[in-house]
């Protein structure tokens, strides 16, 4: 486990980077998003989760299932940096053969926990998840990260619901509230605000912290966890595209990849960021 | 096998016995209802192990996906609505249970016209054409009460998605409670020559009905497993016959009819008559007034038989 900020910064960059090659690889794919929830999924991995990566079915481990699917590759980069499978596979997304699906397909690639994508869903699986670890008085967490446009699915507010009237206070869902989606800006295309009076007023927990801060992401979760009897979602302010400049809060990069001169310039970005991040004390 | 005079129950009853006895013999059994809890007969369940009954409101969607939750960490969740409302959550059964091959069992009470009636908005006539080309979905239409409880047991031990298509009405018992459910195999009901009759679900009583009092014996399948296909039986009996009526209280697109057709036409192209819904909504009426009007009585069904006994042109092979 990781517990330097600067660690966790630092793997951050590295996974800008891996995104940022294996979405060009690719030519098709999510980079907007993956590159706006990079540093929380550097928490989970590196800081948060109890998990195993050479045992990842370990019965004890918390459940992370991530409902927007369409931005696996962040999950991919990091489980491949946390030793779940090698990170010469990374290049391999989305092409005929590869266990790295387009969108996450858990019975390729072990870890997964979930084959997801149509949006809406996650939530409501994680609860039933939650619901058979409370049946079977187990200690684990079920953790999950959904988009702020899936809040626009009936189905989401159903699987609200329902924890709240299960009081599933080891659930605790990660909203990756980046303000966009794929046709435009979220309070554009569908009202979602006050999205934390909705969750309140649903019974949940809120805390709301910038989804790029390594203090808050993790003291986030270290006050969820104190939660009696209600379900937690923790809104992370995200900027979506993180880290590189030319895509940050632009929803066109929701669904298309860089060019490789477009890429080129990322990843010098990247490389300058590194050199910042070093020379930080 | 000769209809035993028993007390008539329906198939969903013999499923909320199996629901209860699964309760004792699996811990891991849990259930899910959408507010129907009685009508999907969910209740002798949940009143016994209630602290592994989840209800789920009037929500299909979050309890087909809740169901998927609890199956991925090896749970055996039986999630019961009507059928109609069941294809509410069409695409949380499409990737949550099916792609995840996730070990949900999906139970549907109140099909075919048999749900009388409630009318055309509950009586589901489309569920098997539509969830008959989901990959990894086993779908059993039991014939009757314990037909009906011995496929719910064989679903609980089955490992995977499984789809139970259930009925509201009452109808006569054909199978014997001892019998064993083998999920893929279909029963031989009736010996017999010219035409195979292939059914499925209690509409069964209506074929034997129709074949009663004729000048030779039809063969009878009753073919509970729609998929995956007892394609062994099913291609012996139309070698024999070399003629081929499906019955089926659904539309005809997309049914038992469909699938008995996609298998001939390639293993053994003869001629196939589907009896079913023409295309069309129903109405309220008891099942027996509709089965009348829409077609699939016995007196229509003897009428097709009939005509194909006469040798209507056979296809020539």
């Amino acid at each position: 486990m990781m517990s330097s900020v600067k660690n966790l910064e630092l793997m951050s960059n590295t996974i800008r980077e891996d995104l940022i090659k294996m979405l060009t690889a690719a030519g098709s794919g999510h980079p907007a998003g993956s590159l706006g929830l990079t540093d929380i999924f550097v928490a989970l991995y590196f800081n948060i989760l109890k998990h195993d990566h050479k045992n990842p079915n370990w019965d004890k481990r918390d459940r992370l299932i991530l409902s927007n699917g369409h931005v696996c590759p962040v999950r991919y980069a990091a489980m491949a940096n946390a030793g779940y499978f090698p990170k010469t596979e990374l290049v391999t997304l989305r092409k005929l053969g590869s266990r790295l699906q387009g969108h996450p397909s858990r019975l390729d690639l072990p870890g997964l926990e979930l084959s997801s994508a149509s949006l809406g869903q996650g939530l409501s699986v994680a609860v039933g998840m939650a619901l058979a670890a409370k049946l079977d008085k187990k200690d684990h967490y079920v953790f999950c990260v959904s988009s702020d446009g899936e809040h626009d699915e009936g189905s989401t507010w159903e699987a609200i619901n329902a924890a709240h009237k299960y009081k599933l206070n080891k659930l605790i869902n990660i909203i990756d509230r980046n303000n966009i989606q794929i046709s435009g800006f979220t309070h554009d295309i569908w009202p979602m605000e006050p999205l934390k009076n909705k969750y309140e007023s649903f019974g949940w927990k809120v805390i709301e912290i910038n989804g790029h801060d390594f203090k808050q992401i993790i003291s986030a979760v270290q006050k969820a966890k104190g939660s009696k009897d209600q379900p937690i979602c923790i809104i992370a302010y995200i900027i979506p595209g993180k880290g590189v400049s030319f895509m940050e809060n632009q929803f066109s990069w929701h669904g298309k990849t860089p060019k490789p001169e477009e890429a080129e310039k990322a990843l010098l970005e990247i490389k300058e960021e590194r050199k910042r991040l070093l020379n930080k004390r | 096998m000769s209809a035993e005079k028993l007390d008539q129950k329906s198939t969903r009853q013999g499923y909320g016995q199996a629901l209860l006895e699964l309760g004792k013999e699996n811990k891991n059994v849990v259930a899910l209802s959408a507010d129907l809890t009685e009508s999907t007969c969910a209740n002798h369940f949940a009143e016994k192990y209630p602290h592994r009954f989840f209800q789920s409101g009037v929500a299909e969607q979050n309890m087909i996906t809740m169901a998927t939750g609890l199956a991925l960490e090896g749970k055996v969740p039986f999630a019961s609505t009507f059928g109609v409302f069941l294809l509410r959550a069409l695409d949380q059964i499409r990737i949550s249970v099916c792609y995840n091959q996730a070990n949900v069992k999906l139970v549907a009470t109140h099909c075919g016209l048999a749900t009388g009636e409630d009318g055309a908005t509950h009586q589901s006539l489309e569920d098997v054409g539509v969830l008959r080309s989901l990959p990894n979905l086993v779908i059993i239409e039991p014939c009757d009460y314990n037909q009906a409880l011995a496929a719910t047991k064989a679903a609980a031990s089955w490992k995977g998605p499984v789809y139970l298509r259930l009925h509201r009405m009452k109808s006569e018992q054909f199978t014997n409670a001892k019998e064993e459910f083998v999920i893929g195999k279909a029963q031989l009901i009736e010996k017999g020559s010219k035409i195979t009759i292939i059914s499925s679900g209690p509409i069964l009583n209506e074929v034997i009905k129709a074949c009663g009092g004729l000048k030779f014996k039809p063969e009878i399948l009753n073919c509970p497993t729609i998929k995956p296909l007892d394609n062994k039986t099913i291609l012996n009996s139309a070698k024999k016959t070399n003629q081929v009526i499906v019955v089926q209280d659904h539309q005809i697109s997309g049914g038992l009819g469909s699938a008995v057709a996609e298998l001939l036409s390639e293993k053994y192209p003869c001629k196939v008559k589907i009896i079913g819904v023409k295309d069309s909504f129903a109405e309220s009426g008891k099942p027996e007034e509709l089965w009348e009007k829409y077609g699939l009585s016995a007196k229509t069904i003897k009428k097709e038989i009939l005509e194909m006994s006469i040798g209507k042109k056979k296809v020539q092979r």
